[in-house]
């Protein structure tokens, strides 16, 4: 026994008695089955979601579930265009208000703001997201709603031969489903862009100036063109939160799977109808699939544009590990 | 000063709109903030009362609405089990990230689905918990603990990912010296890298927990709702979010009200998290 522990102390200089490296082995092995665990576990929400939804998809075929207009459970009809374009228009609202604002707030408080306001001003826009999806529902559907109909309608009143937004305005409504999520991809949009502003290297930045440029300058020919890739990235990440927010915008959409003529009518978004419907759907074998296969949708749709939003990112990642040496080198 | 005056005129111009538009995005983004605070506030208060807290809701249409007893003590214990679940896990996982997967080819790919999971909706959680947990029936129908597995599954990639941040600032040398002073890997991990981790990871934690506490989606058709206070994570169980979605669709004025106390105390719940998260952050060593 004694002479058996000299001898492998003997050879390699970090020889241990192999029981005590059983803790070790141990922990690595848990850890190992953690990852493994989370890997099976997402196969598995595919597969299931997938097998649930199969006998809607088997019934009506993929084609004519996706893009057939006629959402009336009652009758057994299942097309969801309309919940389809409703989470499209939400969330094309969303990007086209959240995105400026969420990256003139990035570019502001990197490049603008004064050195003691930086701090407290990205704690204010985290704070967006620190508001819970159901309170800004609620605070949708009783100040947004009452406060901005008389605004809805002058607009719709002046501007209607423009298409998309004429017609009468419905108190919850496409236009005010787009709002709310604009809130709620600000803090994310902007937290994302503020990464990437704040990567522009010093010396590009430095050479504008240097050259005559005022401050807005630099940001259109320093800044702007370095993080383009990220700022897209950041963009589509808030799409992919707007695509499948449900609870504020179940409450202000109106909830009529129907394709409204105009941006103040009402509608429908995938997440509503799963939202809404789940209740009365349970004892319902084929509106249960319908609904589950809606969440399919929603999580495809939200797949390929995370998948097309990393993209962008690691590009704009990639750009900045290129950078580094050019700059050392320069 | 002296610089700018020499520019001309149209593009020092260009240059005062540009900023003052920067400027005025930035307050734009703070308008909801104030909006939504200044309106939870007034409207809030007013429901805010000893009987608010320490009723159940009667689930009458008429008369007293009651209060939200049932609601808060059901969204604490669903989320205190969410966060039993998720937290354990999502460390683990950002630990093998870190200190074994590293590179590899199959830490990229976890990597890789961890931000998948972060951008799955909410909502697509709840479904999946009502197929797997719900719809086979395992410990009866609709139960609180079900709902916690949903929130779970929604804060697992918050907790890793925010733990794997944290991880990789714990410096190198501290790991070398003490594995060059013959400790075990295991001993490295647990007395030298997650103590001086610790204050980060306990700050992402909390956020996540924050951030789960707010989420009504995944408690649908998981936890269900019921009007009674139970402490059975087994029953349906009330929660805080499902209390104000179910009351906003209410026509009634005083159940509007408690709406609005009830989200005045979840976001007073979330913001008293938040800031907790933020003071552990200020106190951490590392960055």
């Amino acid at each position: 026994m004694e002479a058996a522990t000299i001898s492998s102390g003997g050879s390699p200089a970090l020889g241990r008695p192999p029981l005590s490296r059983l803790p070790d082995r141990l922990l690595r092995w848990a850890l190992t089955a953690i990852a493994l665990g989370v890997l099976a576990l997402i196969a598995y929400f595919f597969v299931r979601l997938y097998l649930e939804s199969r006998p809607v998809f088997s019934k009506y075929g993929v084609l004519d579930f996706t893009f057939k207009d006629a959402w009336v459970p009652s009758k057994g009809q299942f097309g969801a265009l309309p919940l389809i374009v409703g989470t499209l228009v939400t969330s094309g609202i969303a990007l086209c208000i959240g995105v400026p604002v969420a990256v003139a707030s990035a570019l502001y408080v990197t490049e603008l703001a004064p050195a003691r306001a930086r701090q407290p001003l990205t704690i204010l826009v985290e704070l967006l997201a620190a508001v819970p999806s159901v309170v800004y529902g609620l605070w949708g559907v009783f100040v947004l709603i009452p406060k901005l109909k008389p605004a809805e309608q002058w607009f719709s009143d002046t501007f209607g031969f423009i298409p998309f937004f004429g017609g009468s305005v419905a108190g919850p409504n496409y236009f005010i489903g787009g709002l709310i999520l604009a809130i709620m991809i600000i803090p994310i949009v902007a937290a994302i862009s503020r990464e990437v502003v704040a990567t522009v290297p010093v010396e590009h930045k430095e050479a504008a100036l240097a050259l005559g440029a005022t401050r807005w300058e630099m940001i259109r020919m320093a800044v702007l063109p370095y993080s383009k890739a990220g700022i897209s990235g950041a963009a589509m990440l808030g799409l992919g939160r707007a695509i499948g927010e449900t609870i504020a915008v179940t409450l202000v959409i109106g909830n009529a799977p129907e394709i409204a003529k105009s941006i103040f009518g009402q509608g429908y978004t995938l997440a509503a109808v799963i939202a809404n419907e789940f209740g009365e759907a349970a004892s319902d074998e084929t509106h249960r699939a319908a609904l589950i296969a809606a969440g399919l949708v929603l999580f495809v749709l939200t797949l390929v544009v995370n998948f097309i939003a990393r993209y962008f990112v690691n590009r704009s990642q990639r750009a900045m590990a290129r950078s580094v040496p050019e700059g050392m080198a320069g | 000063m002296s610089a700018l005056a020499a520019v001309a005129p149209r593009r020092r111009r260009a240059d005062r709109v540009m900023r003052s538009l920067l400027l005025a995005g930035t307050l734009l983004a703070l308008v909801p903030l104030v909006a939504v605070v200044y309106y939870l506030l007034k409207q809030g208060a007013g429901a805010l009362s000893w009987s608010f807290f320490t009723s159940d809701p009667t689930g009458r249409f008429l008369g007293d609405p009651g209060g939200v007893r049932s609601a808060i003590v059901g969204t604490v214990l669903i989320v205190a089990l969410a966060s039993a679940i998720a937290v354990p896990l999502g460390i683990g996982l950002a630990l093998y990230l870190v200190e074994y997967g590293k590179a590899s080819r199959f830490a990229n790919v976890v990597r890789y689905f961890v931000d998948v999971m972060t951008g799955v909706p909410s909502i697509v959680f709840g479904l999946f918990i009502y197929i797997v947990l719900v719809l086979s029936g395992i410990g009866g129908n609709f139960a609180g603990w079900k709902g916690s597995v949903a929130l779970a599954l929604l804060m697992l990639p918050v907790v890793s990912r925010s733990a794997e941040v944290v991880l990789n600032l714990v410096p190198d040398s501290l790991r070398e010296s003490a594995l060059a002073l013959g400790a075990p890997r295991w001993r490295v991990l647990t007395r030298i890298v997650l103590p001086t981790a610790l204050p980060g990871l306990v700050t992402g934690s909390l956020l996540a927990v924050a951030r789960g506490a707010g989420e009504t989606a995944p408690l649908l058709f998981t936890a269900f709702a019921v009007n009674t206070t139970t402490w059975n994570l087994g029953s349906q169980m009330n929660s805080l979010p499902i209390q104000i979605f179910n009351d906003v669709r209410q026509a009634q004025a005083n159940i509007v009200e408690r709406a609005w106390g009830a989200a005045l105390t979840l976001v007073g719940m979330i913001l008293v998290l938040t800031l907790l998260a933020r003071l552990i952050q200020r106190r951490s060593r590392l960055a």
